[in-house]
């Protein structure tokens, strides 16, 4: 019954934790290791406008929501003049107005967008298509040639790619020639096959984007077909008919008309230009996850003041230390002075490295413990005796420092980040065990408090866990359910399997006679 | 030399030895309820508990709870030259000063039990640590007992050297299951720890015999230091020695408990301490696991109609629980 209980709280640990950081990994895109980059762009629409006398105004639609892409950052320049954006039902358009616009002016907008949706997000269907009105013999030629198609078509995907091929073609079907002039452009072509395909009750629509390139100028925006198989929108090549956008395609606009609609300019010109930037992969993530209203962010650690930060970055350290400690004395069976000193003497090898550390701790035990068993001449009393031993243990750290400093290493300056009052309990500590037990299970003892402490640190040091239990805190719900795991093991540990060996040769260790016999 | 390769866990299971997670996991956490850990880990408590129940240990001539009472020192020891001071929280026999006779009046020199001089100010030194915590469990202050040294029978003369041999028995539910005689060494001091190389001799449940030792895990049958064989010293008044060992559990409410009894040439066995987290070696010094032992009482008390007593439980530990193997 306990044992179900335990193992339901560490099922539901483990699946909070690894679910909690499995949704911010793969929907918010919190990187999984350190220093990663994502790929953003950054797309600048310039607006280049040439007012007249009368007050101008200029509205500009804006990419909302595009497929594949999400927006994370966006400006305006535009030095004079008024800007409000508005948005209807899945258009925002940005609009300008100045009432006495002086000279050629170019306003700008800059967004800043990053891919991270390989399927398109399903949309509601919006009803069949009306058929547009034709006269005879115009009619009959649509409806016989998308008749043609629908035959040779399995849905409405291979329809469109199918109609879309037929418009593009060299020689055209006889019975669309009359509805295509031959010189005709992409962005008519593409209004005929929306046309087209409204006889067949298909929903199309235009749409309208930029390709990104790195470091492209004068961009003109190309144009899409989009058709709607009752699920989502799909886009289609209406050149070649081929499904998909391109992946560096920028969806900006939908719909037949162009993104500009000015008044009062006597001309007008919208180019764009695209930048690629390579941003750290927490910096897009954080952002991502901000506009995407993700509730989990209200409690993230990376909203704390930075140096709250930093000390959250070692604090959540020790648990994994903790854990080291647990399974180093309950399943190997170390044994360590005090509990949890290793896992303190493993932090302020943060700071020392590894070697230097281990060798400034020897050391300052060492010299130390020498202190020690000298007070122990003296009969002192026990509270001062431990001020005592604080005492000369920080004078060794500053003589230390001064020598080590003198002969030109530095690494013997990170000795003052040693915990010397836990130093100062380890001393006493060793020299109690070392009067009462003898040298040499003191220094068993010590060595085995090194070695957790090292591996403590080993751990804690590593950036890779260093970044995951920062970014994932929720982790630590698995370390818990882990230790908690280790809390029942009953097995034996690896040393009483050497503890135990006498076992072996033993010469009455025979096998017991069997359960049940019970004389 | 060839190696001494360690035993598989499976072989270990399979003899029933218990290791500590175990011993820890199982026993400990399911049998000794917490509230209890101090009527055994406070030595002053168990003191007077024992009395209460009529059980016999060594006389206690005062306790010293403040550092101005260290002064009373001579008065509580009386015209006791012999005496021993411990700490009531003392952690595994740690900060135990055993003086074994007065060296000189004047000045007060005392006679420790390694026969080196010791004076009045070192005790009361000593002492002053005691009352500071150097000895307990988490560095609280503790209180010293003074209390009547034992003169322990010449039983184990032959085979141990300086120190108090003790016997420890493992209480199960009530039933003594286990059984060791702990006998010093030069190499341990004359203290009867087993770490530091005291030996561990596994007493035979049925007629209180001793049986061949372990030193340092590994398997002995003379002493090092008097030569003399281990085995076969019959320990006297085994039923109520037993008796004595299962009372303990009765009065301290602990499922599994370690209890030391020393024997004394006069008095006969004292009680001298409890402990709710015995330690593993008697499995090693009775070549047996706890594990079976165990199993077999839990058996016995799950079919029985009544509680028994602590003679019967005794009787029947001595019938039951005998080495199977031997």
């Amino acid at each position: 019954m306990r044992r179900i209980h335990l193992l339901s709280v560490v099922f539901l640990l483990t699946l909070v934790g690894l679910s909690v950081a499995y949704y911010k990994y793969s929907a918010l895109g919190f990187p999984l290791t350190p220093d990663r980059e994502t790929e953003t762009w950054t797309v600048e629409a310039q607006i280049a406008v040439n007012p007249g006398t009368a007050p101008a105004s200029v509205r500009f639609a804006l990419a909302s929501d595009p497929p594949h892409y999400t927006l994370l950052d966006e400006g305006f320049v535009s030095r004079g003049w008024g800007l409000t954006t508005q948005s209807s039902d899945r258009q925002r358009e940005a609009v300008w107005t100045k009432r006495s616009p002086e000279g050629n002016q170019t306003l700008y907008y800059q967004a800043t967008v990053y891919r991270d949706q390989e399927e398109i997000q399903p949309s509601s269907y919006p009803g069949p298509a009306a058929p547009p009105k034709l006269e005879e013999p115009l009619k009959s030629a649509a409806e016989s040639f998308v008749e043609d198609i629908r035959a040779d078509s399995a849905d409405i995907q291979t329809f469109a790619t199918l109609l879309v091929k037929e418009v593009n073609a060299s020689r055209p079907n006889e019975n669309i020639a009359a509805f295509l002039k031959p010189d005709a452009n992409e962005t008519e072509r593409t209004r005929l096959a929306i046309r087209l395909l409204a006889i067949a009750r298909i929903p199309a629509r235009m749409s309208h984007g930029v390709m990104l390139t790195d470091e492209g100028r004068n961009l003109r925006p190309t144009t899409w077909l989009e058709v709607h198989n009752s699920r989502r929108w799909v886009p289609i090549n209406p050149q070649t008919g081929a499904v998909g956008y391109p992946r560096q395609f920028l969806v900006w606009w939908h719909g037949d008309q162009p993104a500009l609609t000015t008044s009062g300019l006597e001309g007008v010109e919208l180019t764009f230009a695209t930048t690629r930037n390579l941003r750290d992969a927490m910096e897009t993530a954080q952002l991502q996850s901000t506009i995407a209203e993700s509730r989990l962010m209200d409690f993230s650690l990376l909203d704390l003041p930075i140096d709250a930060q930093n000390t959250y970055r070692v604090l959540l350290l020790v648990p994994l230390g903790a854990l080291i400690i647990v399974l180093l004395r309950n399943l190997i069976g170390i044994r360590t002075f005090g509990t949890f000193m290793p896992v303190l003497i493993a932090l302020s090898f943060r700071e020392t490295q590894l070697v230097a550390g281990v060798v400034l701790f020897t050391l300052i035990v060492a010299l130390g413990l020498a202190i020690r068993f000298y007070l122990e001449r003296l009969k002192l009393l026990l509270v001062p005796r431990l001020a005592a031993v604080v005492i000369v243990v920080i004078l060794l750290m500053a003589l230390i420092s001064i020598v080590s400093h003198r002969l030109g290493l530095d690494i013997g300056l990170s000795v003052g980040l040693f915990p010397m009052v836990i130093l100062a309990m380890t001393i006493e500590r060793v020299s109690i065990v070392w009067e009462e037990h003898g040298a040499g299970d003191a220094l068993a003892q010590a060595t085995g408090s090194l070695v957790v402490a090292a591996m403590a640190y080993l751990v804690m040091v590593n950036a890779y866990v260093t970044h995951l239990f920062f970014v994932f805190p929720e982790l630590l719900l698995v370390v818990l359910a882990f230790t908690l795991l280790v809390g029942r093991y009953t097995g034996y540990r690896l040393t009483e399997l050497f503890r135990f060996r006498a076992f072996k040769t033993l010469a009455h260790a025979r096998r017991p006679t069997p359960p049940g016999d019970d004389r | 030399m060839a190696i001494n390769w360690p035993i598989t866990p499976r072989r270990l299971k399979e003899l029933g030895v218990l290791g500590m997670n175990q011993r820890n996991g199982e026993f400990i956490a399911e049998m000794n309820a917490r509230r209890y850990y101090p009527l055994v880990d406070d030595k002053l408590l168990t003191k007077e508990l024992a009395e209460e129940a009529g059980l016999h240990v060594p006389a206690l001539y005062g306790v010293i709870r403040t550092t101005h009472e260290i002064k009373h020192l001579s008065k509580l020891v009386g015209d006791h030259d012999e005496f021993v001071i411990k700490p009531a929280n003392g952690a595994g026999g740690d900060g135990i000063l055993v003086i074994d006779g007065k060296q000189s009046d004047k000045p007060l020199v005392y006679r420790k039990s390694s026969g080196r001089a010791v004076s009045i100010d070192a005790i009361a030194l000593h002492i002053s640590n005691i009352l500071a915590g150097a000895y307990s469990l988490g560095g609280r202050p503790d209180v010293a007992m003074i209390e009547y040294r034992v003169q322990f029978s010449p039983l184990f003369e032959k085979i141990s050297f300086q120190g108090v041999p003790d016997i420890r028995t493992i209480v199960y539910r009530g039933y003594p299951v286990m059984a060791m005689v702990r006998l010093p060494t030069t190499q341990s001091d004359g203290k009867a720890n087993l770490h530091q190389g005291a030996i561990g001799a596994g007493v035979d449940m049925a007629g209180g015999q001793t049986l061949d030792g372990v030193a340092h895990n590994r398997h002995v049958t003379h002493h090092p230091d008097t030569r003399e064989p281990i085995s076969g010293v019959d320990i006297p008044g085994w039923q109520s020695l037993l008796e004595m060992a299962a009372k303990c559990s009765d009065m301290t409410g602990l499922g599994f408990l370690g209890v030391d009894v020393v024997l004394d040439r006069d008095l006969g066995p004292l009680i001298l301490e409890l402990n709710a987290r015995p330690g593993l070696s008697i499995q090693i010094a009775n070549g047996e696991g706890l594990r079976h032992r165990i199993e077999r009482v839990d058996r016995h008390v799950d079919h029985l109609a009544r509680d028994e007593t602590a003679a019967e439980r005794a009787a029947w530990s001595r019938e039951n629980l005998a080495p199977m193997n031997l």
